[in-house]
């Protein structure tokens, strides 16, 4: 061994690790960013740019196309298209739409979430681990039925069937508005489609709060079994209140698909264009996606800008409603970070 | 408390059994190789025939136009996220809009293709390929968060690995990075088309609806599946009235049925298939 | 080099595979086998604006080990990684000072660092074969992950020297095409070893090779670290003094004054003086585990 470098050089008389020091200049990067490199880095930053273009020109195409509809008046639309039904304006038009909309969306998350939560502790904290999967894997298949099918079922097998039910339900509940009899026959009624979307977004909110359920610390749940929790009490007192907030953006991602859905209802419902609440009655409401699958074979050009406009609309509630509950997940996980 | 638990997950239970149990018996009967190989031309009324062979050709290729999109565009993007991104600004909104595209109605998706392809051809264009332009909409953002989870299992070592090599970033995302997730992003994308191969509403809008065979996605209508089963629920019963003629009166729902069986048949088959790769052909990854 | 020597092998196997890089630093271009001299001077490492390792100057002798000891978190390893600019591939990461080997500034502005992590190869910490490659795919991976062609015959002569070098050839040669995940930890190690030394570099960084194997494993790598030198120049980071002391020829001991301050060298000497008499009292305290 030589003793050229013995000598240590390196402990200079403490110079501070601050901003005083110079800087490394930046070319470092250059000679490695260039050619097959640079091209590759560039084509996947332009695809995930393209994402965000594809969203923009989805909000901008739906607005150009339904300007002339936007802009025209109430009276000049009820002249050209058809389906207006003396409808004074747009926004007349688009009111109940909204409303049926919201309606059919709302009923189905009322069933939908308090079971989806019963599943997802089955799964998460009941069930024994085999069982477990395949409850994972029976719901998946829930998912997985594509809408036509259950649209072809619930008209054609789920509306007789369930109608003696609906006719039982208006007789002892009919004081409530929500069940006002007679129950429609065949039960092509709201409640129906509800109880479709119901099982269609079933999934979806059963899988995020299982994620949820299963992420909740166990030293949380330890501490509660230990000061002699039953495993209800454990689930109230420690799975319940860390889960919350993904619960609810569960059920808001929940929300955004039924309010989406088109087949099941276009299939089932009997439509009609009123701000009623009768759950039970036939041709009282209609989703702004089923009544655009409906019209649109009649459209004239006015007419297709009417259906755009109202597919506006939905493309907006949808995100709202989507990003909203992103936000709380986002949000969640901030806070799980620190703790 | 276990009990009212229990009884939750039963209830799940109800409506896929009886579903399921329902289109198997409704379909099974229509469902044999004439059915499948049979269009519904010049089939009227309660004939005894018709099939389904043109909806087959037009979703396969709806479905795998939507995946020739969805597919590159879907990795590059996860690609960008995963090995470019690194938590920047432009990364971080792509990743926040690719979870709220998830959530576009299917429908919206049908208005968009048929907007965007109207700007180009004029109103009312119908072919295949603006179908599958509809449905890369709805697949892309689940093609790029199944691969971006994939990408993210490598192992930061491999990358390492290939850097110390001498491997330029490029050649180590595609040959160690990609090699190593691509078991997983195959099934990723099967389940993707899975969910897409069932999309009814944006295809009526886009692409139409036709009784005879149509080979060409660039040109003129298609049937497809989903949209086949709505048509024939659409189509109703059948009033027999002339007895010297086979007449079922039931002839359209019994082909929904079939048409539905196939449907789901197909979903669940890609389903498995996508399941089975992942299982079989993942490398072992440390964790 | 990984084959004994240019006279049992056939010429084309030099020649073959090796990297024909422009920008490479390789001075001696006629004799690829031969070691390089690293001379490290003033350098300052940043994570972003933050200086994680201050003002390192060395020399690291060809044919030689030399090893870097010091308490966790000093910035071994991250200097150990700056050397073959592995350093720069953390988002935000950055050096001011200079690294040259054999006088070329590995740092320069026209140095692809691609080509630096070829000459300069390294062993991580974690074994870490690629999975979805078998044995033989693994040693060859340096040359086939960048699309070069390379002849069967001249493979085959490649995996077997590489693996013969790396001590494994005999574990390993009835099973060539098995996947190389399924080998024991310290097999895989020394798979490592075997890919980094089959793209023929004059550098082998290693860091902390040992400490996740159990300790039979760990004295195989230390044996063929201990025949590796013959060849190469090699750079190890260890937590484990006794290891330090074992194999290597020259130690450097890095240290840190407390969480946030930037960590330093403190001294560097022949192996046996640094563990009987160093010069430093913190090298003294470390050494004979007072701290750390």
């Amino acid at each position: 061994m030589t003793t050229t470098a013995a000598d240590t050089r390196a402990p200079s008389p403490a110079p501070s690790n601050g901003p005083d020091r110079p800087r490394p200049p930046r070319r470092r990067t250059r000679a490695a960013d260039r050619g097959f490199n640079r091209a590759f880095r560039y084509l996947a930053t332009s695809a995930g740019t393209l994402i965000l273009i594809a969203l923009a020109a989805v909000a901008g195409f739906l607005l150009w196309q339904s300007w002339p509809a936007l802009t025209s008046s109430g009276s000049e639309i009820a002249s050209k298209v058809s389906f207006f039904q003396g409808q004074s304006s747009l926004a007349s038009y688009l009111g109940p739409l909204i409303f049926g909309t919201l309606l059919a969306a709302a009923v189905a998350l009322a069933v939908a979430t308090p079971l989806a939560i019963g599943i997802a502790l089955f799964t998460s904290h009941y069930a024994p681990r085999r069982l477990a999967s395949l409850l994972g894997w029976v719901i998946d298949l829930l998912a997985a039925i594509p809408s036509v099918v259950y649209g072809l079922w619930g008209a054609l097998v789920l509306a007789p069937t369930i109608q003696p039910v609906w006719q039982w339900v208006s007789n002892v509940l009919g004081w409530i508005p929500l069940f006002k009899g007679p129950a429609a026959d065949p039960a092509r009624v709201l409640l129906t489609v509800s109880l479709v979307l119901a099982v269609m977004i079933l999934p979806i909110i059963t899988a995020v709060s299982r994620e949820v359920f299963l992420q909740t610390p166990k030293l949380h749940e330890e501490a509660a079994l230990a000061l002699g929790a039953t495993r209800w009490e454990m689930i109230r007192t420690a799975v319940l209140p860390f889960g919350r907030s993904g619960v609810v953006s569960a059920a808001m991602l929940g929300l955004g698909r039924a309010l989406g859905e088109t087949m099941a209802v276009v299939m089932i419902l009997s439509p009609g264009l009123t701000y009623s609440f009768a759950l039970l009655l036939a041709g009282k409401q209609q989703t702004i996606a089923a009544n655009i699958a409906l019209k649109y074979p009649e459209a004239n050009s006015l007419g297709m800008s009417t259906l755009m406009a109202t597919g506006l609309a939905l493309f907006v509630i949808t995100m709202v409603v989507n990003m909203a509950s992103r936000w709380v997940v986002g949000r969640r996980k901030e806070f799980s970070g620190a703790n | 408390m276990t009990v009212l638990v229990s009884t939750a997950f039963g209830i799940a239970l109800v409506p896929l059994v009886w579903l399921l149990w329902t289109v198997v018996g409704r379909g099974i009967g229509r469902l044999d190789p004439y059915f499948l190989l049979h269009s519904m031309r010049g089939v009227f009324g309660g004939m005894d025939a018709g099939g389904i062979y043109h909806a087959i050709i037009g979703t396969v290729w709806v479905t795998v136009g939507a995946a020739v999109i969805s597919v590159p565009v879907g990795i590059l993007a996860a690609i960008y996220l995963v090995e470019y991104g690194a938590g920047g600004r432009l990364a971080r909104a792509v990743t926040f809009f690719v979870d709220v595209m998830t959530g576009i109605p299917s429908i919206v998706a049908g208005l968009f293709a048929y907007a965007l392809f109207s700007l180009f051809l004029g109103p009312g264009a119908h072919f295949g390929a603006i179908g599958a332009v509809a449905l890369s909409v709805l697949m892309i953002p689940v093609v790029v968060r199944s691969t971006e989870e994939m990408l993210k299992l490598v192992p930061n070592e491999l990358r390492e690995a290939a850097y110390a090599l001498g491997v330029p970033k490029w050649l180590t995302v595609i040959k160690v990075v990609l090699r190593t997730a691509i078991a997983g992003i195959t099934t990723g994308v099967m389940l993707a088309v899975s969910r897409v191969v069932g999309e009814t509403a944006p295809l009526l809008l886009t692409v139409g609806v036709i009784d005879s065979i149509n080979f060409n996605p660039f040109e003129g209508r298609m049937m497809t599946l989903p949209v086949y089963v709505y048509r024939q629920f659409t189509a109703g019963l059948v009033p027999c009235n002339n007895p010297n003629v086979t007449c079922i009166p039931t002839i359209n729902y019994d082909r929904a049925w079939a048409a539905a069986l196939t449907l789901i048949l197909i979903v669940m088959i890609l389903n498995l298939v996508a399941r089975l790769v992942s299982r079989l052909f993942a490398p072992k990854i440390r964790s | 080099m990984s084959t004994p020597d240019g006279g049992t092998r056939p010429a084309p196997t030099d020649s073959g595979p090796r990297p024909s890089t422009p920008t490479t630093p390789t001075p001696k271009k006629d004799d690829p086998a031969m070691a390089q001299r690293i001379d490290v001077k003033d350098l300052n490492i940043y994570y972003g604006d933050f200086l994680a390792v201050e003002g390192v100057t060395m020399t690291i002798e060809p044919r030689s080990v030399t090893a870097f000891i010091g308490p966790s978190g000093c910035g071994k390893s991250t200097f150990l990684r700056t050397l073959n600019r592995m350093h720069e591939v953390i988002p935000g990461a950055s050096v001011h000072g200079s690294v040259e080997m054999e006088g070329v500034d590995l740092y320069g502005a026209d140095i692809d660092p691609v080509a630096v992590r070829r000459q300069i190869g390294m062993v991580f910490q974690r074994p870490n074969p690629f999975p979805t490659m078998s044995i033989e795919e693994n040693v060859l991976a340096g040359v086939r992950l960048l699309n070069k062609k390379i002849s069967k015959s001249d493979a085959a002569d490649l995996v077997e020297a590489s693996l013969a070098s790396a001590n494994l050839w005999n574990e390993v040669k009835d099973r060539l095409q098995k996947p190389g995940a399924g080998l024991s930890g310290g097999q895989q190690q020394r798979l490592c070893i075997a890919r980094a030394i089959a793209v023929k570099p004059q550098v082998l960084l290693m860091d902390e090779p040992c400490s996740a194997l159990d300790p039979i494993s760990t004295l195989a790598i230390e044996d063929l670290i201990t025949e590796l030198k013959k060849d190469y120049t090699i750079v190890i980071v260890t937590h484990n003094m006794q290891q330090a002391a074992r194999v290597s020829d020259r130690t450097g001991f890095f240290n840190i004054a407390g969480t946030g301050s930037p960590g330093k060298l403190i001294e560097m000497d022949d192996t046996g003086t640094m563990f009987s008499t160093p010069k430093e009292k913190a090298t003294e305290d470390y050494i004979s585990g007072r701290f750390g």
